[in-house]
C-alpha cells in the first residue's frame, strides 16, 4: 500500500480499497449474505461464526436493510437500503485498533489531518441475544464507523473475543467525497464513459421501496410468514442430528439460522407499516431473540461452531 | 524511602468512568500496601482516555517484621482440641510453644512472619488489584480470561529512590510490567522508558499527553474563553460537558466555529442541547444579541493546517444535526399553532403506568385537580386547567422525542408560538419544578396549581396501586414528588389542607376512570353492572382493569361482550388499594419528608414533633410557622428555662391529676392564693393571655411564644416559693387548676412535652 494514496473519487472505490486492505491484513474476503438484514452482524460469517474457538478472519460488503428508515430518497443521509463493510476476526488481535486506523488511512483519512476519536458505545442486539463492548469511531465529529469487542452472542459467552468492525460506507463515503446528499455522491469514477451517481442507481428504488415499506406491504401476510419462518426454525432444529441418507452427522444450523434472519426482516417490515405497537414489539423482538439463541446452540454442536478441543 | 509509579496502558476508557477508576485504583492500591504493612506519605492519581496512573511517595522499602501469637488450648486438652488449634495455625505439634500458668500448661502459637520487600508486596497488590478492579463494565478480548474496561495492553510498576528505578516485576496473563510508556496516539506513538514519576509526566507532556484532568479541563476552559473572547462572545459554563470532554482527550486542541445563520432562530436551549448531546461541543454565546451562535469543539490532536480540516467537518455534522433539529421544530409548530390536538390525542396512547392509566387519563386528573387547586393560590381556575391539560402536551412533539430533556422547556416555547396566554406558556415549563431541594419553586400561581396537581396526582396515584418508596427504592421518585409538594406550598406560602387535597385527587383517579368507563358500559349493560360492583375501569381494549376503586366482590368481572363472563386476572386482584385511608398514610409521607427538609434547615426533630402534635397539621405553612416560632423561641435565654417551668408544671399537674382520677381545669381562683409570687403568677397569665389569644387568631406564634417567654420569671418564682401539693385540699386543688392554666396558656402553639430536655 502506498504510504499517501490519493484521495479516492467514487463510493465503489472505497469499497475496493476497502477490500484490498482487509485483504492484505489476511481477511477472507466474502460477498455479501444472500438474505435480507438489517445489518453486516446478521451474516452467519458473524453471528455464527463469532461462537467457537476456532480462528476465524473475514470481511465483506453486506447491502443492509432498515424498513423504518425509508424516506422516498429524499433525506441526505437516509436510506432504507444501504451498504455495511463488516470486518470480523477471532480472537481479536492486539492491533486491532492500529489495523482499522490503517484501514481509514488506506480510503484517505489522514490521522494527521483529522481528529480520529474512540467515543464509548456498547453495542448490543436484542434481536441476536448479543453485545459487546467498544465504541463508535468519530472522525472529525461525524461517526464513521463502529468497534466492538463481543462478549455474547446468541447467549453464548464469547470465547475467544471477536472483535467486529462495521463501517457505514455511504456516510463514510459522503464525507471522504465531500458530497452532502447521498444521491449526488459518484458511485463510479465521475470520469468514466458512462459517469453514475448513488441517486441513479437507487433514488428509484428508494422511492419504490419507501412506499412498500410504509403502505404497501400485505401486513397480514408478513404476519403469517413470520410465523411460517419461526415454526419452520424450530422444526428444522428438532430433525435429529444423524442424517440417515449420508449417514453423517448434520445438525441444519445454517438453514435453522436463515429462518431467523427471515423472522427479524419480517418483524422489521412489520414495524415499519406501524401495526406492530409498544408493548408487542418486546415480545416479538423475544420471539426473534428466541430463534437466534436455539440457531447459536446448534451451531455449537457442528464442526464449525465447536471448541477446537471437543472437535478433535 | 521510595516512590512508586504505577500505569496501566489500554485502550480507550469511557469519559465517564474515569473519576471514578482513578479513586478505585488509588484506595485498592495504598489498602493493599497498608495492609501487607507498608507505609507511605502520598499518593496521587491520575487518568486520560488510554491510562489510568498512580504516583506514591514515601514508600516504606519493606514491611515490617511480624510476630504473631495465639493463645490455644490447655496442652492436657483432648487430641481433637489441639488438632483444631493446629489447623487454624498451620503448624506442627512441635512449633507450639508450651507455656506454664495456674492451670498447669498452656499452648502457644507463635508465628513469626518476615518483613518483605516492597516490590514483593507491590507485585501481589497491583496483581490483585487488576484481577477485581471494580469497573462498571468490563471485557474480555482475544484469547485471555483477564477482564478489564478495555484490552489492556501494559503495565508500567516503577520503584524509586535517590539510587535509581527498578521495575517491579509482575505478569499477568501475558502482560509483562516494565519502565515504558506510549505517548499520544498520533502525534507521538512511539514507546519510551521513564526513570520516575516526575520523568513520567515531563516525557508525556512532551509526548503530547496531559496526565492531570484536571489540568486538560483547565487548559480547555481557558483556550475555549480565549477564542470566543476574541470573537467578542462568551462560552456556556457547562462542567458536566468539561469534565466529559476532559476524559475523551489526552491533548485538547479547542476550535471555535460558527452556527450557520439558518439555525439561529431554534431556541437556545434546542441548539445547547443537540451540540452537547450529539457532538459535545460547548456552546458560544454572543452577548449582544443574547443568542448562541458559535460553537467550540475540543480535538485530541493539532494539525499542519491548524485544524481547519477538523473544524470544517464538525460543522458539516452539527450543519446535518441542526437541519434534523430545524425540521422537528418547524413541524412542532404547525402542531403547536393547530392547538396542539394532535399530540393530545396521542397521549391516550402513552401508558403512564399500566395500573394508572395513559398519559391523557392523567392529565384529565392533573386539569381537575389544577382546577380545585387554583383557587388556594391565586390563579384562575379556567387558566390553570386549560395549563394544566396542555402542560404535557410537547411529550408528543418531535423535539422532545429526540431531546427527552427539553420535556416543559419546549412546551412553553411551543405555547408561546401558539398564541396561548403567558401563564400557560409558564406553567408548561415550571409544572415539573422543583426537582430537587435546591430547584427553584415555581412562584406564577398558575404553574404552581398545575405543579402541585401534577406531584399530588403521583403521590396518590402510586400510593393507591401501593408502589410506595420502601427502603433505598423510590422508582418513581416519590419523594422527590413530596419534597417539591413541601417546596410548592412553604415557598409560596399557600395554605391548603392537604388531606382535602389528596382526597380530591383520589376522586380523580376514581371519576377519570369511571369515564373511562363510561366507553364500555354504553351499549353494554352488563358493563354497567361491573361497574356498579367493582368501579372497575378498563382500558381501551376492555379486557384489563387499570385499578379497582372497591374490594371486588366478584370473582369475575363482565368487562367482555354481553354473556361472557372471564375470571380476573390474578394480578389485578388488588381491589383494596384505591380505597380510603390512603390520605392518612400517604399525610405521613409527607410529614417525614417535611420532617427531613427542615432539619436541613436546622430545625430539630422534636420540634417538628411537637408542632405535628397539634390539629391542622396537614396546613404545611401552618405548620412551619410554628415549627419556626418555636426554634426561634428556645434559642432565646428564656425559652428552655419556661420551657423547665412549663414541664414542672405539667408533670406535677400530671400526676396529680393521675393520681385523683379528675382533670384540674375548673379554673383557679385568685383569692384562692397565699404568696405575693402565687398572686404574680395569676397576674402574669393574665396578661400574657391577653397577648397570646389575639396573636394566635391571627397566628401570629412568635409574638405568642414571646409572651409565653414572659412567663418565665413568674413560673420560676411560684415554684421557689410555693409548695402545690398543700395540705390544705382547697389550696392544693386551686393551684393544680392554677398549673392547668400554665399548661393550656402554652400548649397553643406547639406540644411542649414533646420537646427534649
Amino acid at each position: 500500500m502506498a504510504d499517501a494514496p490519493k484521495a479516492p473519487r467514487s463510493f465503489q472505490e472505497i469499497i475496493l480499497r476497502l477490500q484490498n486492505y482487509w485483504a492484505a491484513q489476511g481477511c477472507a474476503v466474502l460477498q455479501p449474505y444472500d438474505m435480507e438484514v438489517g445489518a453486516g452482524t446478521f451474516h452467519p460469517a458473524t453471528t455464527l461464526r463469532s461462537l467457537g474457538s476456532k480462528p476465524w478472519a473475514a470481511a465483506y460488503v453486506q447491502p443492509s436493510r432498515r424498513p423504518t428508515d425509508g424516506r422516498y430518497g429524499e433525506n441526505p443521509n437516509r436510506l432504507q437500503h444501504y451498504y455495511q463493510y463488516q470486518v470480523i476476526i477471532k480472537p481479536s488481535p492486539p492491533d486491532l485498533q492500529d489495523l482499522y486506523l490503517g484501514s481509514l488511512k488506506a480510503i484517505g483519512i489522514d490521522a494527521s489531518l483529522h481528529d480520529i476519536r474512540f467515543v464509548e458505545d456498547d453495542w448490543e442486539s436484542p434481536t441476536l441475544g448479543a453485545w459487546g463492548l467498544g465504541w463508535e469511531i468519530w472522525c472529525d465529529g461525524m461517526e464513521v464507523s463502529q468497534f466492538t469487542y463481543f462478549q455474547q452472542v446468541g447467549g453464548h459467552d464469547c470465547r475467544p473475543v471477536s472483535g467486529e468492525l462495521t463501517y457505514g460506507l455511504e456516510r463514510l463515503a459522503m464525507y471522504v467525497l465531500g458530497v452532502d446528499h447521498v444521491m449526488d455522491m459518484p458511485f463510479n469514477d465521475p470520469a468514466a464513459p458512462i459517469p453514475l451517481t448513488y441517486g441513479d442507481i437507487f433514488m428509484q428504488t428508494e422511492e419504490e421501496y419507501s412506499r412498500h415499506n410504509f403502505d404497501g406491504a400485505d401486513t397480514a401476510q408478513l404476519l403469517r410468514h413470520f410465523e411460517d419462518a419461526e415454526a419452520e426454525c424450530q422444526r428444522l432444529l428438532d430433525f435429529p442430528p444423524l442424517d440417515p441418507k449420508s449417514g453423517k452427522t448434520i445438525i441444519m444450523a445454517h438453514p435453522a439460522y436463515d429462518q431467523t434472519i427471515k423472522a427479524s426482516h419480517l418483524f422489521n417490515l412489520l414495524d415499519a407499516r406501524g401495526v406492530i405497537s409498544v408493548t408487542e414489539r418486546q415480545a416479538y423482538i423475544g420471539r426473534v431473540r428466541a430463534l437466534a439463541k436455539k440457531c447459536a446452540d446448534a451451531f455449537r454442536l457442528t464442526p464449525a461452531g465447536q471448541d477446537a478441543e471437543v472437535a478433535q | 524511602m521510595s516512590d512508586l509509579l504505577i500505569e496501566l496502558f489500554s485502550e480507550e476508557i469511557p469519559a465517564r468512568m474515569q473519576a471514578r477508576a482513578r479513586d478505585d485504583l488509588k484506595s485498592m492500591i495504598t489498602h493493599g500496601l497498608v495492609d501487607a504493612g507498608l507505609t507511605y506519605s502520598s499518593a496521587g492519581a491520575f487518568s486520560t482516555p488510554r491510562r489510568l496512573v498512580l504516583s506514591i511517595e514515601g514508600l516504606s522499602t519493606e514491611s515490617k517484621p511480624v510476630r504473631e501469637e495465639r493463645k490455644g488450648p490447655s496442652a492436657s486438652a483432648p487430641p481433637a482440641a489441639i488438632e483444631g488449634f493446629l489447623r487454624s495455625t498451620g503448624l506442627t505439634p512441635d512449633q507450639l510453644e508450651r507455656r506454664a500458668d495456674k492451670k498447669g500448661e498452656t499452648l502457644y502459637a507463635v508465628v513469626e512472619k518476615p518483613g518483605r520487600a516492597a516490590s514483593v508486596i507491590i507485585a501481589e497488590v497491583l496483581e490483585s488489584t487488576i484481577r477485581t478492579f471494580p469497573w462498571p463494565k468490563s471485557m474480555r478480548w482475544g484469547t485471555g480470561t483477564l477482564r478489564w474496561v478495555r484490552p489492556l495492553h501494559s503495565i508500567l510498576c516503577l520503584l524509586s529512590d535517590e539510587g535509581g528505578a527498578e521495575v517491579v516485576s509482575l505478569n499477568i496473563d501475558g502482560i509483562q510490567s516494565s519502565n515504558t510508556t506510549a505517548g499520544h496516539r498520533f502525534l507521538s506513538p512511539a514507546r519510551f522508558p521513564v526513570t520516575s514519576f516526575d520523568d513520567y509526566a515531563v516525557k508525556l507532556k512532551r509526548a503530547h499527553v496531559v496526565l492531570d484532568s484536571a489540568e486538560r479541563e483547565a487548559a480547555i476552559w481557558q483556550g475555549a474563553q480565549n477564542l470566543a473572547f476574541a470573537a467578542g462572545m462568551e462560552v456556556v459554563e457547562d462542567k458536566g460537558l468539561l469534565t466529559e470532554v476532559a476524559g475523551l482527550v489526552e491533548w485538547p486542541v479547542p476550535l471555535m466555529g460558527r452556527i450557520a445563520e439558518t439555525f439561529l432562530g431554534l431556541p437556545p436551549e434546542v441548539l445547547q442541547t443537540s451540540m452537547k448531546e450529539h457532538q459535545k461541543f460547548f456552546s458560544v454565546k454572543n452577548p449582544k444579541t443574547g443568542r448562541i451562535e458559535g460553537f467550540i469543539t475540543v480535538a485530541n490532536t493539532e494539525t499542519a493546517d491548524h485544524g481547519e480540516t477538523i473544524l470544517k467537518g464538525n460543522q458539516k455534522v452539527l450543519s446535518a444535526r441542526l437541519s434534523d433539529a430545524k425540521f422537528f421544530w418547524e413541524n412542532d409548530l404547525r402542531v403547536a399553532k393547530a392547538g396542539m390536538t394532535e399530540w393530545l390525542d396521542g397521549l391516550n396512547s402513552v401508558t403512564f403506568h399500566n395500573k394508572l392509566g395513559s398519559q391523557a387519563d392523567r392529565i384529565a386528573r392533573i386539569a381537575a385537580l389544577a382546577r380545585e387547586i387554583a383557587p388556594l393560590v391565586g390563579a384562575d381556575p379556567d387558566t390553570a386547567e386549560q395549563a394544566a391539560k396542555l402542560a404535557k402536551a410537547d411529550l408528543r412533539s418531535a423535539m422532545v422525542g429526540e431531546f427527552p430533556e427539553l420535556q416543559g422547556r419546549m412546551g412553553m416555547y411551543y405555547a408561546r408560538e401558539a398564541g396561548l396566554p403567558e401563564a400557560v406558556a409558564l406553567a408548561a415549563r415550571d409544572h415539573y419544578s422543583p426537582l430537587g431541594p435546591t430547584d427553584t419553586v415555581p412562584s406564577d400561581p398558575v404553574s404552581v396549581a398545575v405543579a402541585l396537581a401534577d406531584k399530588i396526582d403521583t403521590l396518590t396515584g402510586f400510593w393507591a396501586i401501593d408502589e410506595k418508596p420502601t427502603g433505598s427504592k423510590d422508582p418513581f421518585a416519590l419523594r422527590r414528588a413530596a419534597l417539591g409538594v413541601i417546596r410548592l406550598v412553604l415557598g409560596n406560602g399557600v395554605k391548603v389542607c392537604l388531606v382535602d387535597l389528596l382526597s380530591k385527587a383520589y376522586d380523580e383517579i376514581v371519576n377519570v376512570s369511571a369515564k373511562t368507563r363510561q366507553l364500555y358500559i354504553d351499549g353494554h349493560p352488563n358493563y354497567g353492572i361491573a361497574y356498579q360492583i367493582n368501579k372497575v375501569p378498563f382500558d381501551e381494549d376492555g379486557d384489563e382493569p387499570r385499578y379497582s376503586g372497591q374490594p371486588l366482590l366478584i370473582g369475575e368481572y363482565l368487562g367482555r361482550p354481553a354473556g361472557k363472563s372471564v375470571s380476573f386476572p390474578a394480578e389485578t386482584t388488588y381491589g383494596r388499594l384505591a380505597g380510603r385511608g390512603g390520605e392518612a398514610d400517604l399525610l405521613a409521607f409527607f410529614h417525614d419528608r417535611l420532617k427531613v427538609f427542615l432539619k436541613d434547615q436546622g430545625i430539630r426533630h422534636d420540634v417538628i414533633d411537637a408542632c405535628l402534635a397539634m390539629p391542622g397539621n396537614d396546613d404545611l405553612t401552618l405548620l412551619v410557622k410554628r415549627a419556626e416560632a418555636l426554634a426561634a423561641f428556645l434559642k432565646t435565654e428564656d425559652g428552655p428555662n419556661m420551657l423547665a417551668g412549663f414541664k414542672r408544671a405539667n408533670t406535677i399537674l400530671s400526676q396529680a391529676e393521675a393520681k385523683d382520677g379528675v382533670e384540674y381545669s375548673y379554673g383557679a381562683d385568685a383569692k384562692f392564693a397565699e404568696t405575693d409570687e402565687e398572686r404574680a403568677l395569676f397576674a402574669a397569665l393574665d396578661t400574657a393571655e391577653a397577648q397570646i389569644t389575639p396573636a394566635m387568631r391571627s397566628e401570629d406564634f412568635a409574638a405568642a411564644m414571646a409572651a409565653m417567654a414572659q412567663l418565665r420569671a413568674p413560673i420560676d418564682a411560684f415554684f421557689t416559693a410555693v409548695q402545690v401539693n398543700s395540705d390544705n385540699p382547697i389550696i392544693r386543688r386551686n393551684r393544680l387548676n392554677l398549673l392547668h392554666r400554665i399548661r393550656a396558656i402554652c400548649s397553643g402553639v406547639a406540644d411542649l412535652t414533646k420537646i427534649d430536655g
